[in-house]
């Protein structure tokens, strides 16, 4: 009895023939991620020291920013701002200006919870021996709680930028050619299979990379906590 | 009359509903060694950390080498200027039970760490100050070693270092040996005998009675939210008075019988 029959020579032609325009889609999507990783780590630091350390009012506000990102799925937000926005007012010239800010803000989001996590994990007697050595409070920060966090966010850090590479793939969604959009394309305009193969290989390639880079981090940062 | 290194007035602290001090007064002259006894619960390590504002009283006054660093509820006294605050708090020196050392960083980082950040000293400075403070503990081998790698008694004496490192002129010690194994609380009273032999004015809550009777210039026993004594060791141990004082000697003599 014959389940499913596969019917597939690679064509090497082929692939090559459409490399170009994947290696451009995946241009893109390295772009706004690389922005997108940059930026948000920043405000994320910020969004989790004023969490962990600053007054009611801000660590409340800031708790309904979280919670609203953390939420909603992202493609839902992506579309929300694209589609929806311009009936309210907010029109944007290009798809990839909403994918930055929103993916932006979406990444601190759960960046800023791992950060805070790390930093109320910290003892507070190191806090009590700083202020004792006569530090102040900035400094305490600098010079003892950051590497200190720095070390403990790492591994669980390392998950979250893995996964934002790959949610860049759900700008498909507002019309920006990510690698995504280019490989769904081009096997959708050719009846073929390998553009989503060889995306999916583009995918598993940078993860890993990912993977390899954070290692290092890791080796380089784990002194004996 | 030797200068007055601290003087506390009037201290009141509760912490919700629960009143820790009621109203302590306090004066510790220049090169004097307080022990600090007295019950759990009793505010002494309260009293403690309140003259380095680890915590914030609620009502009094406190005066360090004749500043006034806190003031809270008291017409007519005010707290002196910030940057004099700061500089006088700084000449006070702490030593935590949980020792409190930076885990990522190395003995000497850790002893060097304040004087560069704080005093933005040299680090050549900083480097002869710390193997000074190191070499004095006993601990120069361990300068490159990381906390972790330590014993809790070579912990402490390090926390001492880091301590000695900034140069106090009062040093304030909280229950340093009370997280060690018996074997290793021997070593950090040597080095505060050491430092009690130099004349550096201590105020040490513990629970060590044979160390408060042997080093101490007065003993400070407190209960129920107060100072209850405040003697010469050998009055203290030798004839106590209050009967509260009796029944804690007993309980604590009992305990080391044991």
């Amino acid at each position: 009895m014959t389940i499913c029959a596969i019917d597939f020579t690679i064509s090497w032609d082929y692939i090559a023939g459409f490399m170009p325009e994947i290696w451009d889609g995946f241009f893109t999507s390295l772009k706004i991620f690389g922005i997108v990783l940059f930026c948000g780590f920043f405000i994320a630091i910020i969004i989790a020291a004023l969490k962990a350390y600053g007054p009611k009012l801000v660590r409340s506000i800031l708790g309904v920013y979280t919670w609203m990102f953390r939420g909603t799925p992202l493609v839902l937000q992506l579309m929300l701002v694209y589609y929806g926005f311009p009936y309210i007012g907010i029109t944007f010239q290009e798809g990839i200006v909403v994918a930055v800010i929103i993916m932006t803000l979406s990444a601190a989001a759960y960046e800023a919870e791992i950060i805070r996590g790390g930093l109320i994990s910290i003892d507070k007697g190191q806090f009590e021996a700083s202020k004792a050595l006569g530090m102040t409070f900035l400094q305490t920060l600098r010079r003892v709680v950051v590497p200190q966090t720095v070390r403990r966010v790492l591994a669980p850090s390392c998950s979250e930028v893995i996964i934002l590479f790959k949610d860049t793939s759900l700008v498909t969604s507002i019309a920006v050619y990510d690698l995504l959009r280019r490989a769904s394309g081009r096997a959708g305009y050719d009846f073929t299979i390998e553009p989503y193969i060889v995306a999916l290989i583009f995918y598993l390639v940078f993860s890993s990379i990912l993977v390899i880079v954070f290692n290092r981090l890791e080796k380089r940062y784990s002194v004996s906590l | 009359m030797s200068e007055i290194m601290i003087r506390m007035t009037n201290i009141h602290k509760s912490f919700g509903q629960l009143c820790v001090l009621n109203g302590v007064d306090l004066e510790v002259e220049k090169g004097q060694i307080i022990a600090i006894i007295g019950p759990s619960g009793s505010g002494k390590s309260t009293l403690l950390r309140c003259i380095n504002q680890l915590e914030k009283i609620d009502k009094g006054v406190i005066e360090i080498e004749g500043v006034v660093v806190t003031a809270v509820d008291t017409p007519g006294v005010h707290a002196a200027p910030k940057e004099q605050v700061r500089a006088t708090l700084n000449k006070t020196g702490m030593v935590f039970q949980s020792f409190n050392l930076f885990p990522h960083m190395t003995t000497m980082e850790n002893i060097i760490e304040a004087p560069l950040t704080v005093k933005k000293m040299k680090k050549e400075d900083a480097l002869s100050i710390g193997r000074a403070k190191l070499e004095r503990v006993g601990l120069a081998e361990k300068a490159d070693a990381y906390p972790s790698k330590l014993s809790g008694g070579q912990k402490q004496r390090v926390a001492i270092a880091r301590a000695l490192a900034m140069n106090p002129d009062i040093m304030l010690f909280d229950e340093p040996t009370s997280a060690l194994d018996p074997e290793l609380v021997g070593e950090v009273l040597d080095v505060i005998k050491q430092l009690a032999a130099e004349h550096m004015t201590m105020m040490v809550v513990t629970h060590e009675m044979g160390f408060a009777r042997e080093v101490a210039d007065r003993v400070i026993f407190m209960d129920n939210q107060n100072i209850v004594a405040d003697c010469p060791p050998k009055q203290f141990f030798d004839h106590p008075e209050h009967p509260r004082i009796i029944a804690f000697l007993d309980k604590m003599l009992s305990n080391k019988a044991q």
